[in-house]
Formats: structure tokens, sequence, C-alpha cells
């Protein structure tokens, strides 16, 4: 009995909860969870020289132009934007291999073989006075108009969407059947 | 011998709560490895666009922000209400981006300067002279992947 009383009082660890959720909540307040999302671009490289900056042959263009009442015109006529996706996938595509529309190229690519890749390039300019919100939306359209063919190219060759390739190779391939070639070129100075 | 229940032991025990620090803790490790401080505060306010195709920005260490939009309610006064452009802490006019791009660059190793991204977040009123401007700045330093920053639309 005597030996007993020596025992060593436990520390209460009953608290230590309340400890945790005091922190745990300090936590959820300072937190920001990861959201940073975006539209990425590859800007071209600068040169002094802006008369030189593209020479791409007429038919491989297409022009895009927010003008600053946020109209939006391509390939020469004022559109909608819920237009744009149909028109600037049929420049791509030449699904006719129509004269006016882009040039096709045979490449050999690795996994694929033999791939008609388009040498359409979207010239996407604005006006000064665009809106930053409608010239986003343009981007998300086109980007959604590659999104698309990315996904379709993916489909018949690999049988699953672009996004979920998770062979490096095969994303390699895809990205190099449909290159992402908007050009975001100076803005145009009208009056 | 297996079936040796005592009547009137039925009594249910208290479910120990020794194991709910520990619980709490594991939740509170999540927290604390997923939070990211903030690390700059916004002297302008925006709202940014929406925009479905949106990727994830990868790697936040590469990533350097360029905020665009209307001074915070607090410094109109002082600053007024055109958009202003804010590198780090402070408000900058554009011929600075070619330093802050050098010295965000700098903070980068070797490997990873090649893959440095530049954020656009700007007010969706903006006007897109401003971030022509930008651009234009960009690319004279070189800093050519950028991205412009939208919340991702359902």
């Amino acid at each position: 009995m005597a030996g007993n009383k020596r025992k060593v009082q436990e520390v209460n660890a009953g608290s230590m909860a309340d400890i945790a959720f005091l922190l745990l909540i300090f936590f959820l307040v300072a937190t920001t969870m990861n959201k940073d999302y975006g539209i990425n671009r590859v800007l071209p490289p600068y040169q002094e020289d802006q008369t030189k900056e593209m020479e791409v042959k007429q038919r491989n263009v297409f022009l895009v132009f927010v003008d600053r009442e946020n109209r939006i015109m391509a390939g020469g006529d004022i559109i909608e934007l819920s237009q744009l996706g149909a028109k600037a996938k049929e420049f791509l595509q030449n699904p006719t291999r129509d004269e006016n529309l882009p040039e096709i190229e045979i490449k050999e690519i690795d996994l694929l073989g033999r791939v008609a890749v388009s040498k359409g390039v979207i010239s996407l300019q604005n006006d000064r006075g665009t809106h930053y919100d409608t010239y986003i939306a343009v981007q998300n359209e086109l980007t959604k108009v590659y999104n698309e063919l990315r996904d379709e190219a993916s489909q018949r060759y690999f049988q699953k969407p672009f996004n979920e390739l998770m062979i490096k190779e095969q994303r390699d391939a895809i990205v190099a059947a449909i290159p992402i070639s908007i050009s975001e070129a100076e803005p145009r100075v009208t009056q | 011998m297996a079936v040796m229940k005592k009547k009137g032991e039925k009594e249910v025990g208290a479910i120990s709560t020794a194991s709910l620090p520990d619980v709490i803790f594991m939740i509170l490790f999540f927290f604390m490895i997923s939070t990211t401080m903030r690390e700059m505060t916004a002297k302008v306010t925006f709202t940014l666009p929406e925009a479905s195709e949106v990727q994830k920005l990868e790697k936040k260490q590469l990533v350097s922000y360029i905020l665009v939009g209307e001074p915070t309610p607090d410094l109109r006064a002082q600053f007024g209400t055109a958009p202003r452009i804010q590198l780090n802490d402070s408000y900058q006019e554009l011929p600075q981006i070619l330093d802050f791009v050098a010295s965000e660059r700098d903070k980068l190793n070797e490997i990873d300067k090649a893959a440095m991204t530049i954020s656009i977040r700007a007010d969706k009123y903006t006007n897109m002279g401003v971030i022509t401007d930008i651009k234009q700045e960009l690319r004279k330093a070189e800093a050519l992947k950028i991205s412009y920053a939208a919340t991702k639309a359902e």
C-alpha cells in the first residue's frame, strides 16, 4: 500500500483537444486555399522592328479583332461570342481542304504516325479601349476550341480525353499535333 | 467458453475521447501544410474575369504577380480611381516592370528561371490598353510565360 502513494500523477490531457482546436481555428481562418487559376499564354519575343512580326500567308491567318465597343470581328464579319468557337474550329480543321482555309502539313509524330497538322494561326487583336473581361472571354473561347480539338485527337488515338492522359509522351504527341498558335499582336490603333 | 456474458454488465462504457486530440491535430497539420499565407496585401481592388478553360498554376514559387485595378477605397483619396499597377507591395509605373521581372528572376535558381510565370491579376473592367502595355514590357523583360488570372466558371 505504501508504494502506491509514490505514483507520479498523470498529466490531464483533456485540454489538449481544446488547444488543438484553437490552433485549427486559427489556421482555418488564415488559410487561403490554392485558387490560382488562369489562362496560360506564351508571348512572342520582343522585336524592335514590328513590321516583321508576322510573315504568314494570308490564308493561314484567322484575324479576331475586338474593338473598343467590345464587338468581335472574326474573319471579316462581326459575330457574337457564341459563334466564335465554331468559326475558329472550322478554320483550324479545314475539313474540306478549302483553298481559303489554312494549309495542312503532314507531319510524322511519335506514337501517332502521320498526322495532318494545321498551319493556321489565330491572330487576336484588340483596341486599347477593349474591356479586359471581353478579351478574356474571347481567349477563353479560343482555348476551348483548342481543348476540344485536343480532346478529339486524344479520343481517337488513345481513347480517353486529353486531360486524362497520364503518360507524358502521349500528351506531348497530342500537343505536337495540335499546337496552340494564338498570336497576340500589337493592338490596332483605330480612331 | 466463448459465450460467457454475464447479465447486468450490458452497460455501455463512455467512449474514450483520448484520441480526439490526435484527430484534431491531424486536421490541423493538413491545414498547416495546405496553407499559403498571404504574402502581399493587395492595394488594388479587382474582380477577376470568369473563364471556363482555366488551368491551375503549378509551383507557386515560380509565379510572380502583377496586380491591376483601382486603388483600394482607403487609398483612393491619395491616388484617385485610375487603374494602377501593383508590383510587390507598392504601386509602380510601367518601366519598373523590367526591374521587377529581373529581381523576381534572380530569386529563382538557374533551372527554374526558364519556367518563371507572370500571373496578371487584373480587374475585369480594366481597359486592354494597360494590359497591352504590361505585355509589351514583359516581352522586353523576356518574361514570356504569362497567365491571365481568372476565376473558374462552372
